[in-house]
């Protein structure tokens, strides 16, 4: 029997936010100098590329973009049972000096992020780290906050929220689905 | 003194066809009587009976080659407890190979261990000298001082003769006392750093292999000189099909020679070594099923004349250690009858009369010794076993120091009831 | 489907298909990391791995050590020496007496074929084989296939001819097992007296001359010849070994194609290999060391633990 699942955001409405989000990051940045738009795996990558693209759209500038996998950054790798798969990181450009925006998908407990951020101090020291996720479910673990909110969900007990993305889910959408119906 | 009567036990006598249930009377240490219904006497009370209903008596097993670590390295074995793990094995006289440190190469080391056989009162233990002084393979040892203090063979075991010229004067030299030269078969050069068979599981487990040429090269060698020298050869330890079909090359010609073959030749392959097991590392190695296959026919068609366990304990931390590094051997007194019993005469390929004629009549014939059969006035050495019974084989109920077994934990068919030296009973299943 | 490695990495043969395919898959990332500028990630951070090498090793030990190091983990290097027998101190003790001092991971590499397992038998660190007598050098496999991976994008079919010694080499068994695992088609270049009697039932072609081999293969993978078998009578001389063996670029010319050439190292030069073919065009020597970091952080990260049982505590979070 299927999962009961409640879309909060079709694909018209994903793209609609991630326009508006592109447009805050230009303004949070005052335009797109020096602008590094990073993506955490997975699906935070597919997000910054679309973020890249609607601030193409607006500034006609294409601004440099990477991707971050921060599973080997985890403070939870010992008790994460048999090792998750690693994902590539591709950070193309020198970040010192730079400002660097990070993209992921769902903002929880912040680890994700906190592990991002002693990843990218490996790479080098930005001018400005901000974060822009498309959906923050509150729950910090840690004293995180986003600079830039597609959507601010409640999430109820038993329940999770995931965002699936055309590139690897055939579809855009952000679902709520009871936990425990797969990840 | 207290006669012994073994009364309703199946007696398989091979040297006197006997295979029937009977009653054996022993007194005075030797074979009074052996018959159906000896016992009239059965209530005067000098007469010990037991009642072996069910089981078989057999003039009591003799193992022409085994290692006892006295003198030298008692911690891993001595003369008494070797005799008592012996007696529990249903064997009554061994032979003991002299490449004990000092080596048996003299009259008083021969001497010493009659001394120290005599003090143990279980197994007899008659000494083998060596072939060459210190065993080291350049000059003769006194064969006929030692014969006089008591040795019945000579060998270099533990080593080959390598020599050629060596063990040709030493069959020569030999026939003047009538003991057989029993030799190690074992190219050196060609088994140089080897510490298992030769093949597809020494290819993979990455040591380095000892080819059946390695034996068969002198095994064949032997055999032409005991031909050329009039001498008897008594080859150890056969391990490969290519050495059973030369030994039969020259028993057709009627050259003297003898074969033995132990127990885990018989019953176990190179795959037992599994990964780097050293309780399955012994000199000659376990080789392949075809081998084992070929000894077996061989144990039936008579090609091989005996089975003897080359019972060589070693302690636990030299065995404890990475596979090349390992000494080789496994013991082999308590596990012997049952192995054989398991292997050989369980799967149909011998009987229990032939079994008897490997472990005891034939022993005693080859190697001159006293026993081997039930005739009136024939020492009274005895064994009564349960040739059908199964038990788990556990090494740490050994009697012998050792516990280097490749056959801990098995459930294996045949148990010693009684072992009878001479008239007394030394030793008796428990438990 | 997540697959494990178990508690050790001892050797290829046992490994399946899908583990071979985890773990080169899993080294694509780590490569990246010796790139950067800051080549450390903090993931092993606080482990204790202890470089227990009984023959000396350079090459490999400091591939370890660097792999080590980049995880963040705490590298001891202890240099034993000989076998059990002569040296005092038994292989046992020793692996004892660092277990009870907490640490995580042994890499041994020893004299004796089936150390490794030996080791892994007897303590509850995890154990990581690197080369074991003449039986196993698991990560040299490895980083073999992951080099050849990266230039033919593909192992399924390829036609890789390991040239030398193959009887006393631990390299070429792993390169055997590991590569026929995963669908390669594998030979055996060299003298007779240097291969294994039982090789044809080891699953490989053997080719008793080097040009019929260079014809057929897309890669060599091209063994250390030592001097020790020259005097233990394998074979005459080195030059010989050369005149009839060496890879050279003669005969690299004469190929139908391009054959790559792999090395574990140290190399002969002008022995089982000429200068110009080490330092041509072909070689992925180099590759080999760099792959070599790369597979042996990937190792020791699949290897670190990580209890299942736990997994479930651990659900969600980002």
């Amino acid at each position: 029997m299927a999962a009961p699942q409640s879309t909060l955001l079709d694909a018209r409405a994903i793209e609609r936010t991630l326009r508006r989000m592109a447009d805050e990051i230009i303004e949070l940045n005052e335009g797109t100098d020096d602008l590094v738009i990073v993506g955490i795996q997975r699906r935070g990558v597919q997000l910054a590329a679309r973020i890249v693209s609607n601030i193409f759209d607006r500034e006609t500038v294409k601004v440099h973009s990477g991707a971050l996998d921060i599973t080997l950054y985890r403070d939870d790798l010992q008790t994460v049972g048999p090792r998750p798969v690693v994902g590539p990181t591709v950070i193309p450009v020198d970040v010192e000096g730079k400002r660097v925006v990070i993209v992921d998908d769902v903002l929880y407990t912040g680890r994700t992020i906190r592990a991002a951020l002693d990843e990218l101090a490996d790479f080098g020291r930005p001018k400005r780290i901000a974060l822009a996720v498309l959906v923050d479910r509150g729950g910090r673990e840690l004293p995180i906050q986003p600079d830039v909110v597609g959507k601010v969900v409640a999430v109820p007990n038993g329940y999770r929220v995931d965002v699936l993305v055309r590139e690897l889910d055939e579809r855009d959408a952000v679902v709520l689905a009871p936990s425990g119906a797969g990840s | 003194m207290t006669r012994v009567l073994l009364r309703g036990g199946r007696v398989v006598d091979p040297s006197q066809r006997l295979d029937s249930v009977s009653d054996v009377l022993i007194a005075d240490g030797r074979i009074e009587a052996c018959g159906p219904r000896i016992g009239n006497d059965a209530s005067a009370p000098d007469i010990q009976t037991i009642d072996c209903k069910g089981l078989v008596v057999s003039p009591g097993f003799i193992d022409v080659h085994c290692h006892l670590r006295e003198p030298g390295r008692e911690d891993v074995e001595t003369i008494a407890s070797g005799a008592r793990a012996a007696a529990a094995g249903g064997f009554t006289a061994i032979c003991a190979m002299p490449n004990t440190d000092p080596v048996t190469d003299n009259q008083a080391a021969v001497g010493f261990i009659i001394r120290q056989a005599s003090l143990a009162n279980a197994a007899r233990v008659y000494p083998i000298g060596a072939v060459s002084v210190r065993q080291r393979g350049e000059s003769l040892a006194e064969f006929g001082e030692m014969v006089a203090a008591g040795a019945v063979a000579v060998s270099d075991d533990g080593k080959p003769v390598a020599s050629a010229h060596l063990m040709r004067t030493a069959l020569e030299y030999a026939r003047t006392f009538g003991i057989p030269v029993a030799d190690h078969c074992e190219e050196p050069t060609l088994a140089h750093g080897g510490t298992m068979n030769e093949g597809i599981v020494s290819a993979r487990l990455g040591l380095k292999g000892i080819p059946s040429e390695a034996e068969e090269i002198m095994a064949i060698r032997d055999i032409l000189l005991a031909r050329r020298t009039g001498g008897h050869v008594h080859l150890c330890h056969m391990s490969t099909r290519g050495s059973v079909e030369l030994i039969r090359w020259g028993k057709d010609r009627g050259i003297n020679v003898t074969a033995e073959v132990c127990p885990h030749h018989i019953s176990l392959t190179e795959e037992s070594i599994g990964n780097y097991d050293t309780n399955a590392k012994m000199n000659p190695p376990l080789r392949t099923q075809d081998d084992v296959d070929a000894l077996r026919d061989a144990v039936r068609d008579g090609t091989i004349d005996v089975i003897a366990t080359d019972h060589a304990p070693h302690h636990y931390d030299e065995k404890e250690r990475e596979f090349a590094d390992a000494p080789n051997g496994i013991v082999g007194f308590e596990t012997a009858l049952a192995v054989n019993i398991t292997w050989l005469v369980k799967s149909g390929i011998i009987d229990v009369p032939t079994l008897v004629e490997k472990m005891s009549t034939a022993p005693a014939k080859i190697f001159h010794l006293p026993g081997g059969t039930l005739r009136k006035g024939g020492v009274g050495d005895v064994t009564v076993f349960d040739p059908v019974a199964e038990r788990v084989i556990d090494p740490k109920r050994f009697l012998t120091k050792g516990r280097n077994t490749p056959y801990g934990g098995r459930t294996l068919a045949g148990l010693v009831h009684y072992t009878i030296v001479g008239g007394r009973i030394v030793h008796k299943m428990t438990g | 489907m997540t697959i494990g490695l178990g508690k050790d990495l001892l050797g290829l043969e046992t490994l399946s298909r899908e583990q071979i395919q985890l773990i080169l898959d899993t080294a694509e990332p780590f490569k990246e990391i010796s790139e950067r500028a800051i080549k450390k990630v903090p993931t092993l951070r606080g482990a204790t791995i202890v470089n227990l090498f009984f023959e000396a090793s350079t090459r490999t030990r400091v591939s370890f050590e660097f792999a080590e190091k980049r995880l963040s983990a705490d590298a001891v290097n202890v240099a034993a020496s000989g076998s059990s027998v002569a040296k005092g101190e038994t292989l046992v003790d020793t692996a004892r007496n660092l277990e009870a001092m907490r640490i995580d991971m042994v890499v041994i590499r020893h004299g004796a074929s089936g150390a490794a397992r030996f080791l892994a038998d007897r303590i509850d660190s995890t154990v990581i084989n690197a080369g074991d007598g003449m039986h196993e050098h698991p990560t040299q496999g490895l980083l073999d296939m992951l080099t050849l991976r990266d230039r033919f994008k593909k192992l399924d079919g390829l036609k890789v001819c390991v040239c030398g010694d193959v009887l006393h080499s631990r390299v070429a068994r792993s390169n055997i097992w590991g590569l026929t695992k995963m669908g390669a088609e594998v030979a055996v270049c060299g003298p007779r007296s240097l291969l294994p009697n039982a090789i044809a039932e080891m699953g490989v072609t053997v080719f008793d001359r080097i040009e019929a081999a260079i014809e057929w293969a897309d890669a060599l993978n091209v063994l250390r010849l030592q001097l020790e078998r020259m005097q233990a009578g394998y074979i005459p001389s080195l030059r010989e070994y050369n005149r009839v063996f060496g890879v050279t670029r003669e005969r690299l010319e004469r190929a139908p194609k391009e054959v790559l050439i792999l090395h574990p190292g140290p190399m002969n030069r002008g022995v089982e290999i000429d200068s110009d073919v080490a330092d041509g065009p072909f070689s992925v020597i180099l590759d080999q060391v760099t792959n070599g970091v790369a597979v042996r952080m990937a190792v020791l990260y699949l290897l670190s633990g990580g209890k299942a049982e736990l997994a479930e505590a651990a659900k969600g979070g980002a």
